[in-house]
Order: C-alpha cells, then structure tokens, then sequence
C-alpha cells in the first residue's frame, strides 16, 4: 500500500525538471510556466482527487494570486518576491476560506454554479476596475528585487526556473505529507462515503473548509509565481477557460494522485505550446476530442495508464 | 417612466428567450440528473441553421423556426442515444468533462465552417419597427417573441399535463424505477424528452439571433445563463424555469441599461445571492 516513504521513482521524476534545466537551456521560459501551472494543478488535485469537490471555478484563487502579486510590485511599489508570493497565498487563502462555506453545502449542481460564479464575478470585477488592473489590457510594469537578495530576474529565466521548481518542489512535499497524514486518510475517506465519516467522528464540513482553505493558498501562491515569472497579469487569470483546461490537466494526469496533476500540466502544456502555434482552432477540437475519448474510453488517466502498464509488466 | 416599461419588456422578451432555450437543460438535470454543459450548443447550431438556410436558400424566418426544431432534436436524438446515454450513472465530473468536451468542439467546429464573426439575420419586413401600446413604444419582434414562447409553453403544459406521453415523463421523474415497474419505456422518454429539450433549444437559437447574437463563442457565452436558469428555478421545473428565467432576463436588460458600468456583475452577483438563499432553487424538488 502506500506510504509516506519516498519510492526511488519519485526521486527520478523530480530530476527531470532538473535534467530539463541543463538539456532545454532555450525553453527556460515555457518550463516555468509549465512548474507555476503544475502547482496550480496540484492544488486543484487536493480538492477534486482527494476531496471530491468539482470546482468550475479555481482560478478565482489562481487569479487572485496573481494580482495581489502583480499590484504590490507594478503598483505599490513591493518588489520583494517572496513576500509577494506569501501575500498571493494569504489572500487566496482568506478568499478560499470564506468561498469554502458556500462550496460545501448544497448539491453538486448547486456547486458547480457557486464555483463558477465565484469564478465569474472576480473576472467582471477585475474587468471593470481597469484602473487597478489594467482591464483587458492587462496589468504591466512589474518589476522584481533580488530572491533573498541575491539573486536578480534575467531576461533568459534562468532565475526564474530555479525559483519556479524550488517553490513547486518545497510545497510539493508539504502537500504529500498532508496527503499521508490522517488529516489526507479523512479527506478520501469522505470522498468514498460522506454519510458514514461523521460515524467514525470525522467532523467532515470542518475538513473540507480546511482542504478547501489550503487548496486555495497553493494556487494564489501558483497564481503570484506565474504573475512574477512572466511579469504579467492578464484578466484570463481568472477565466472560465484557464478552470476548465486545469480540470483537464489533472484529469489527464490521474486524479487523486499529485504526480498525476504534475504530468499533466506538464504534458498538456507542451502539446499546447506545440498545437496552438499551429491553429488555436484545431487545438480546441483536439483538446474536446480528448476529453470526450478520456471520460469514455481511459479512466485514471495517464497515471492509470502507467499504473496498468507497471502491472502488466509484474505478472510477466 | 416608459423607459421603466421599456426596459422590463426587453427583460421579459429576453428571459422568455432563455427559458424556451434553458427548459431543455432543467429537464436534462431534472430527469436524468445529468448537467450538460453542452446545451448551449444546439441552440447555437439551430442559430447556424436558421441563417444558412435563410442566406442560402431564401427560405424565410419564421419557417425556418420549424425547421431548426426539427433538425435540431433529430440531432439530439442521436447524440442521446450513441453518447450521452453512456454517462448517465457517471459522477458529476465524468460528466462536466465530456459535455465541455462536447462544448469545445462544436465550438472550433462552428469556427471552422463560419468563422468567428457575429452572423447577419435580416428579419422580415413585419417584425421590424415599433408599434405603441398604451402610448408605449414596444418592439415587434420582441412582442412575436414573447407571443412565440407563450403558445409554445401552452403546447408544452399540455403535452405534459393531458396527453399520456406526459404522465409518462411526469412518471418518470417522480420515481425512475417504480415507472419503469409500471412498464414504462423510461430509456424512450429519457430519448424523446432529449429530443423535444434540445429541439427547443435550436428553436431558440433560432428566434433569438437577433436579440442574443450568434457567433462561435455563444455556447460558452451563455452557458452561464442557461445553468443559471436552471439552477435557480430548481431543475426539472417548468414554472420554475420560467420565472428564473423571467427574473434573470429583467435584471440582466436592467442592470446593462441602468449601470452599463457593472456590466456582467450584476448578473452574477445575483447568482450567487440566489443559489446561497435557495440552495435547491426556488422550486426546488426535494429528493
């Protein structure tokens, strides 16, 4: 069964974003982006892979990030970027906790059209303050200080990749530890049966307002990485379209299986930046075409696939 | 203080157009408990339908009406019976998944054959213009609409309320497996009430170019209102869906008219007041 150990596949996967550093030298950029919207996917995995909750909605929390990032630095003149990151964090987590007591009522119809909604009204909202936000044009100028004061953001993203995958990996391990813990046990315990937690004295409205809480942290500090990394917010932080296509990347990956989440943004993100330069059009049929085909014919994913593969390979 | 009457007529017009497209979806999630993101989608090839066959082959607006329902549900029959027939036991995510999926590529589809501009309708010489009544000025399409979706909503009460297919689908929705005990076809009233749902849906994709636009963003665009509709009026209603959909059209025409500023805003803040207060809908059915 699983456990908190960590298996030497996993430390292999985590040297593929390092092996990618010294291989790829000329898409640190992509792969940036790439490590920011993994974390966004892994905070969308604790909700929907581990809590059940579908979320039409999550980047409310990702776009909240972002700008709380992108407002202290392009408008107030913060440049520090950790405590940026830690205020990304901080509000979307105040929002994620608020936004949680609507989340966990109701039926999932009920929250579907809360998340979405949520979803909807900070990108009106972000929309109509174009003073702030800079509206559709987007908020520019921002400017970042040294990491701990040492080191600067260069136009080639060297920084800013390392920055990216050591803020990924250290929150990536946090979220495993919470995963392993009885607190994760809980949260998949009423994913399978929500009637009968409350029988073993698992206060279940509690845990889902704190996994909800948590999940919005992780992805306002994803929201404030990219906003940094790129220097750049654009109002599609808070589309309905960046929720939706994050919902693929974790199904894609496997939910409920945080390296699932990783893979797929990962390989979403690639096949994207290779078929959209080709025509956005075709890239949207494919991409519907892939759903369809993955909820009818693969369900677990890529990591189900992997999974079935590995075990085939051990009856041999 | 005609403006007032003004613009809650252009509301009423508008939320009769969202129901006539909405009610199809509330029977969707009421009756099969399956969320169809996708539904916005007939309505707008129904839309593509009706100017096709108008610029293509003349045929004038109003039958194209007719045509559009009947192609449309004809196409919502198969689409029932070879896809979403599969996912009627699936979880709510399953289900989100493959109607977005559903979304997406009827969207670059319709990109692909008209490209994303907003598409031309030229309304007959008869529905142009105003005419006064009770000294003020109402649009006469807007009224033919309204008008439209009274006699149909009239056909669908009786058809639900009178004829032996309704008691069936009312059957149906009141317990799934005592109807089918009973002998009831219910996989056939799931089909034919697809069908009428989505028929109704090109219907209004149809009547409503004028009033909602068409272009190849409209199934995203109003997939909000539509679950909107639907969700507030508590699924598997047909008055609830109405006066949803009647409340959503007056504030939505109000809010732009009034507060242009706020914009969408309006529209979803009040969402998210309703689904808080009626967490099933106004008309919620308690299961």
């Amino acid at each position: 069964m699983e456990t908190g150990r960590w298996k030497p596949a996993e430390i292999a996967f985590w040297l593929v974003p390092v092996a990618c550093y010294f291989l790829f030298p000329g898409y640190l950029v992509l792969g940036s982006q790439i490590l920011a919207v993994a974390l966004f996917a892994l905070s969308l995995d604790l909700i929907l892979g581990y809590a059940g909750i579908v979320s039409l909605g999550h980047a409310a929390f990702f776009g909240l990030g972002a700008y709380t990032a992108g407002l202290l630095s392009a408008r107030w003149g913060w440049h520090e970027p950790l405590s940026a990151l830690a205020a990304g964090g901080v509000i979307a987590a105040a929002a994620g906790f608020l936004a949680s007591f609507l989340v966990v009522r109701g039926s999932d119809l009920t929250r579907l059209m809360v998340t979405l909604g949520i979803g909807l009204l900070l990108y009106e909202a972000a929309n109509k303050a174009a003073f702030l936000t800079g509206g559709v044009d987007g908020l520019s100028g921002m400017a970042n200080g040294k990491i701990l004061g040492v080191w600067g953001f260069g136009l080639r993203g060297h920084t800013a990749y390392v920055y990216s995958f050591t803020i990924l990996l250290i929150l990536f391990v946090l979220v495993r530890r919470l995963i392993h813990s009885p607190f994760g046990l809980s949260l998949r315990g009423i994913r399978e049966g929500r009637k009968r937690m409350p029988a073993i004295g698992a206060p279940v409205m509690w845990r889902l307002v704190a996994v909800y809480t948590v999940a919005a942290a992780i992805a306002g500090i994803a929201g404030a990485l990219l906003a940094q990394t790129t220097q750049f917010v654009g109002l599609d932080v808070f589309s309905f379209q960046r929720s939706a296509e994050l919902m693929i990347m974790v199904v894609l990956g496997g939910a409920g299986r945080l390296y699932g989440a990783i893979l797929g943004a990962a390989v979403f993100m690639i096949v994207q930046d290779y078929l959209s330069g080709i025509n956005p059009v075709y890239w949207q049929f494919w991409l519907g075409l892939l759903l369809v085909a993955m909820v009818l014919l693969a369900r677990g994913g890529l990591m189900g696939a992997l999974d079935a593969l590995a075990a085939r390979a051990k009856r041999r | 203080m005609s403006s007032l009457v003004g613009v809650l007529f252009d509301g009423v017009a508008y939320g009769a157009l969202l129901f006539l497209i909405s009610l199809g979806l509330s029977v969707t999630m009421g009756l099969m408990n399956f969320i169809n993101l996708a539904h916005g989608a007939f309505a707008m090839f129904g839309g593509y339908l009706a100017v096709w066959l108008m610029t293509r082959w003349g045929v004038p607006f109003v039958a194209t009406l007719p045509i559009a329902f009947v192609v449309i549900g004809a196409a919502g029959a198969v689409m029932e019976r070879v896809l979403y027939r599969r996912l009627y036991g699936a979880s709510p995510l399953d289900q989100v998944l493959f109607t977005i999926g559903l979304t997406f590529m009827s969207i670059a589809a319709a990109t692909w054959f008209w490209g994303p501009s907003q598409q031309p309708v030229i309304l007959p010489a008869w529905l142009r213009g105003q005419v006064s009544v009770l000294g003020v000025d109402l649009g006469v399409y807007r009224l033919f609409l309204v008008a439209f979706v009274i006699v149909v909503s009239v056909l669908l009460r009786w058809l639900i309320e009178r004829t032996r297919f309704g008691s069936q689908v009312r059957a149906a929705v009141d317990n799934r497996e005592a109807a089918a005990g009973l002998g009831i076809r219910v996989d056939r009233v799931f089909t034919l009430m697809f069908a009428l749902g989505t028929g109704l849906a090109g219907l209004g994709g149809a009547l409503g170019i004028d009033v909602l636009g068409l272009d190849s963003s409209f199934p995203l665009k109003f997939m909000v209102y539509f679950l909107l509709v639907v969700a507030v009026g508590g699924a598997g209603t047909i008055h609830g869906a109405a006066v949803a959909a009647i409340i959503l059209g007056i504030f939505d025409v109000a809010g732009k008219y009034y507060v242009p500023q706020a914009g969408a805003f309006i529209i979803y803040l009040l969402m998210v007041v309703l689904l808080i207060a009626f967490p099933a809908g106004l008309f919620g059915r308690r299961h």
